[in-house]
């Protein structure tokens, strides 16, 4: 086991603000004993499994659980009719029913579960329930949806949201104009931790959930709803969540394990398989874009114009948010004097989508940064030079006229990145370096070289007025002769670090060595969700005030001891002004503890105008470039990345490893969206619900990275942080696309590019 | 479900003989990723592990290399490449290192997929697969082992016992297509086999037609031209006209299908492509062997 004072930087008083301490869970994770949600057990549980609809779209007619109910080992078969509270759950929405009554709207969504003693009887029992379906006819085409005749998904229309921006000129006209369609196909999170959990019912008639998951206390409500139970009798614990990126926002199994557990009055397992977990949770929009640019014949941009259509799936799950970050985001990080922009997410029959990596942004990106490389063209640019000339700088108002007051160096991260060292020429023969790599499809013939750039920024935090905050409690206390800090937060860690970054920000503040992160559950207020780059923010600016209000009562008390003021905090002593010790902190506390609990709010955003999608709708933004080098081999149609090298604002860096981890692995994920990653669905059917052919990169497939992290600190935010994770996923797809498009000279419209786009067959 | 686990050749035969709907596991990774989705639920299992000489691979008298069917693709590469290059550059391919550590041939041949890297090489050298039962073995050609798609001539009662390749006369090369650099099913392979001795060309195609299957008409016509301009002798440059041409005729002998992992265009396309390549790598190694030697 690896405790918390075992970390070799916390020893050698390291392991604060700006270093880089071992996390607490990485040895576990890298040699494979890090429990995680898949891992838990119980004495006497027994494991529950999801049915799921095979139609797009459906009326159910009947279901007949009998046979299942009959079969030896399973102890609880339910349906729709067994929900004790309200059959709704949604993060926007109540539109998404724990378990679907009298209609399925998309292939996989629940429709009974079955609790059993072994896995395999739960299945098998599963599969004898009959459910008797009427199929109903499929909105699989979202730029149908919104036709007159089109198919209903749900009773309110298909529209889930719509914003427009209005900016400057109504009717904006430039001597350059440059114009394009793009395509962008679904992208899955693809964890590898697949959804999973435990319920175990309590005496109290209550239940705790331990789950994998971003937002317990979002969870917690939605539980609480479909029980029909009160919070305190629903309690959340977070399990080892390996991966999360946005597909654990929405409810998976949670309710069903409760639902099970509460029946049968037995602890319930609930371990989706691969497969199953295609279905189980939400993927990124599919979207169709259609952008215009003006320009002066300089290259200095007039207006910017898009229409954007994002398919929100058979539920809406986040696709307003969505939407928003399309519309208010949807030109990336330019200066626009005039501004027309439409975004809308819709209902169909497809697979559901929401929350991934990048929000909205991911999918304008590749459309506004081809159509910048197509201006770069048409006014005689290179592309670092027209994205420098128009990039926004701190100072300029945005598309939604809100004012970047903070860094926002376009222009300098783009010209980073071009000046970072280029790949030497390709000499070498080992396949690995060509494309294809050792499946030998070249020695070289037909291999061209292209480098595209990308430059993007991203909200932090969540927008348009909501109410985003974290809950830091942190205590400090003698333990074994030796101050102790316990910092207790409901924020999930998935992955991304946030237990060091919590200690971290402990260590800094109270100048203690040991600091204990308390298991994250619901006995601590809400941390927000662990998602839009935001915990290190909210969090950790929870945590520090936390911190700060915990040293404000030591020295307090430490001030009635011996009666000066203007003490200060240091190590474990008490000093005064005149640098005199004045007492220890052993004597300071005794016996007793000090606690605070410290609720944070970041800068309030505001809900933008709904006629001209004006306010200040964002509290951070965060800015990142790309640049890529492929080796293209152009008769065959299969690229090699080469280099993907990048610069990146993190305001400042909590743990720089951290920060250099999520740019490398958010890089990835961009580039496995331009190259490969792409969920099929046909008429409401997903054809590759397998890690066979749901493709992600490998490491053959990503090319090492210089990268170059900018520290310029954000006044507003606690030490100057800016969120991190995202702004990598979305701006090195782009990046990757346009390298690929140098290569190759076609247009390339959609991704992820296929072989068969390059060679047009 | 029975786990059958017998040590010796003999006891395989009579356990396959007794239960012939016992299902043969060799490395496990096509039978175990079957059986963990629910696609196949055995009465038996029949381990193949314990058996001795299905891991053993040697060389026979008459030039070719006695392959077991239990030998894993990770051993063909360390121990094979120069007297069967096409299977080991194949093998190469094959998933990532852990399924290479465990996949075999016979594995391979047993689960018969159209996508299946060992075929296309085994086709191009003319491999047989001898197959045996309690009844006596029998040798089947490659060719005619591949009855349709993840259908093989195996009787009920019949295993694998071992792959007859020969060893390497000429060049050989093996090109697949996958959509990513690694760990990638084969969207369209292609194996090519000099044999000078013979005058000859080997073809294999996979992935692109219900099961593997040579290009015979490519081959003969190659081979036809090489002879007619007397390069088997000469050994002058391949003209690009031919390696074109032979390029569409390996094309025109397939039949692929849209899926998920590729339009049948661009499986026609690629395998015309990666023929043209192959038969020139090929040829520009047999005529730089000949410059080693001189
Ligand atoms: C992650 C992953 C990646 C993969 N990538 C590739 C790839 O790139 N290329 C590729 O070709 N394959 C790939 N495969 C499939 C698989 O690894 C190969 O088909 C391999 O050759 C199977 O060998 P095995 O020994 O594991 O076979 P097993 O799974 O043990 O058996 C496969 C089949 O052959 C039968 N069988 C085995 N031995 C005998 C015998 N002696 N006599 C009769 N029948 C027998 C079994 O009953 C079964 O039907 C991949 C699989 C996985 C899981």
């Amino acid at each position: 086991m690896t405790s918390t004072d075992s970390i070799p930087g916390a020893k050698t008083g390291g392991g604060r603000v700006g270093d880089s301490p071992l996390r607490p869970d990485g040895t576990l994770k890298v040699t494979g004993q890090f429990a995680y949600s898949s891992d838990l057990w119980h004495e006497d549980m027994c494991w529950g499994v999801t049915l799921r609809s095979p139609h797009p779209h459906a009326r159910i007619l009947g279901i007949d659980t009998t046979e299942a109910l009959a079969t030896p080992g399973v102890y609880a078969v339910l349906t729709a009719d067994d929900v004790p509270g309200e059959n709704a759950v949604g993060l926007e929405h109540l539109d998404t029913p724990a378990l679907a009554r009298d209609i399925v709207r998309y292939e996989g969504e629940p429709v009974a579960l079955v609790a059993a003693d072994h896995p395999e009887t739960a299945r098998r029992a599963a599969k004898k329930i009959v459910v008797t379906y009427e199929e109903l006819p499929a909105l699989t085409d979202p730029r149908r949806a919104l036709d007159p005749d089109a198919p209903q998904v749900h009773e309110q229309g298909n529209l889930v949201r719509e914003v427009t921006i209005r900016r400057g000129d109504a009717s904006p006209t430039a001597p350059v104009v440059v114009s394009l369609e793009f395509e962008v196909g679904m992208q899955d999170q693809a964890f590898l931790g697949p959804e999973s959990g435990l319920a175990v019912p309590a005496e109290d008639g209550g239940v705790d959930l331990y789950v994998a998951t971003q937002w317990l206390h979002v969870d917690q409500a939605q539980v609480c709803r479909v029980l029909g139970l009160p919070p305190e009798k629903v309690r959340l614990t977070l399990a080892g969540v390996g991966g999360a990126f946005g597909g654990r926002e929405d409810l998976s199994m949670h309710v069903h394990a409760c639902l099970l557990a509460l029946r049968t009055g037995k602890p319930v397992k609930m371990c989706y398989s691969r497969e199953e977990s295609f279905y189980g949770h939400v993927h990124r929009h599919p979207a169709w874009l259609r952008y215009e640019f003006g320009a002066q014949p300089d290259g200095r941009l007039v207006y910017g114009k898009a229409d954007i259509l994002f398919d929100g799936g058979a539920y809406a799950s986040s696709t307003g948010a969505v939407v928003g970050n399309g519309g208010t985001l949807g030109l990336g990080p330019y200066d626009f004097p005039s501004v027309h922009v439409t975004a809308r997410g819709v209902y169909t029959n497809n697979p559901p989508c929401g929350a991934m990596r990048g929000f909205g942004c991911v999918q304008a990106a590749f459309a506004h940064e081809a159509l910048m490389d197509e201006l770069a063209e048409a006014v005689g640019l290179d592309e670092v030079e027209i994205r420098a000339l128009n990039g926004m700088r701190e100072g300029d108002r945005n598309i939604t006229g809100q004012l970047i007051d903070s860094a926002a160096p376009v222009a300098e991260l783009i010209r980073t990145v071009r000046d970072l060292p280029l790949p030497p020429e390709r000499t070498s023969t080992d396949l690995r370096e060509l494309p294809g790599g050792v499946s030998n499809t070249t020695h070289g013939e037909g291999v061209v070289r292209g480098i595209g750039y990308a430059v993007t920024y991203k909200n932090v935090g969540f927008s348009e007025g909501f109410d985003d905050y974290s809950t830091a409690r942190v205590r400090l206390e003698m333990s074994g002769g030796e101050p102790v800090v316990t910092v207790h937060t409901a924020a999930a860690e998935v992955g991304q670090g946030l237990i060091a970054v919590e200690q971290q920000i402990a260590r800094t503040e109270l100048g203690v060595e040991r600091v204990v992160v308390h298991p994250k559950d619901t006995t601590v207020g809400s941390g927000g969700s662990t998602s839009a780059s935001r915990q290190t923010y909210v969090t950790g600016g929870a945590v520090k005030a936390a911190c700060e209000a915990v040293r404000t009562t030591v020295l307090a008390r430490a001030g009635q001891r011996c009666g000066q003021t203007g003490l200060r905090l240091d190590g474990d002593k008490i000093v005064a002004t005149s640098g005199e010790v004045v007492a220890t902190l052993v004597e300071v506390l005794g016996d007793d503890a000090v606690e605070e609990t410290v609720e944070r709010r970041h800068r309030p955003t505001r809900p933008i105008d709904p006629e001209t999608g004006q306010g200040d709708a964002h509290v951070q933004y965060a800015f990142s470039a790309h640049r890529a080098v492929v080796d293209v081999d152009v008769e065959l149609g299969l690229v090699k990345v080469v280099a993907l090298d990048t610069a990146q604002d993190v305001g400042k860096a909590i743990n720089p490893d951290a920060v250099v981890g999520q740019i490398q692995g958010g890089s990835a994920q961009g580039m496995g969206l331009a190259l490969m990653e792409e969920i099929v669905v046909t008429d409401g059917h997903v054809r590759n619900p397998s890690f066979t052919d749901y493709l992600i990169p490998t490491i053959l497939d990503m090319p090492p990275m210089q990268i170059e992290v900018l520290e310029y600190a954000d006044p507003h935010a606690p030490y100057g942080v800016r969120g991190v994770g995202e702004p990598p996923t979305i701006s090195s797809g782009p990046a990757v696309a346009a390298a690929v498009r140098a290569a190759t000279g076609k247009a390339l419209r959609r991704v992820p590019i296929r072989p068969e786009h390059i060679t047009g067959t | 479900m029975d786990f059958l686990a017998p040590t010796t050749w003999a006891d395989a035969l009579a356990a396959k003989a007794e239960q012939p709907d016992a299902v043969p596991v060799a490395g496990g990774t096509d039978v175990m990723v079957e059986i963990n989705f629910d696609r196949r639920r055995p009465r038996a299992l029949l381990d193949l592990t314990r058996v001795p000489e299905l891991s053993e691979w040697g060389r026979t008298d008459d030039g070719r290399i006695r392959l077991g069917a239990g030998v894993t693709y990770s051993r063909i590469i360390a121990e094979l490449r120069d007297e069967l290059p096409g299977l080991a550059m194949a093998a190469r391919t094959v998933g990532s290192p852990q399924i290479r550590n465990r996949g075999t041939v016979g594995g391979n041949l047993g689960a018969a997929s159209p996508a299946g890297d060992s075929h296309p090489p085994l086709l191009a050298c003319d491999a047989v697969v001898e197959v045996a039962s309690v009844r006596g073995s029998r040798e089947v050609p490659a060719a005619e082992f591949y009855t349709g798609p993840k259908r093989n001539a195996l009787a009920p009662d019949e295993l694998i016992a071992a792959v007859l390749i020969p060893r390497a006369t000429g060049p050989q090369q093996f090109c697949k297509i996958g959509t990513r650099n690694a760990m990638v099913i084969a969207v369209a392979a292609f194996a090519i086999a000099l044999q000078p001795q013979r005058k000859a060309i080997g073809t294999g195609i996979g992935s692109a037609a219900p099961t593997p299957r040579t290009a015979p008409d490519a081959a003969v016509f190659l081979a036809g031209e090489i002879d007619a301009a007397g390069l088997w002798e000469s050994r002058g440059p391949l003209p690009e006209g031919l390696a074109v041409e032979f390029g569409r005729k390996v094309r025109d002998a397939a039949s692929p299908i849209d899926d998920v992992r590729g339009s049948a265009a661009y499986r026609l396309h690629s395998l015309s492509v990666m023929a043209r390549r192959a038969a020139t790598w090929a040829w520009d190694d047999f005529r730089s062997e000949d410059r080693r030697a001189a």
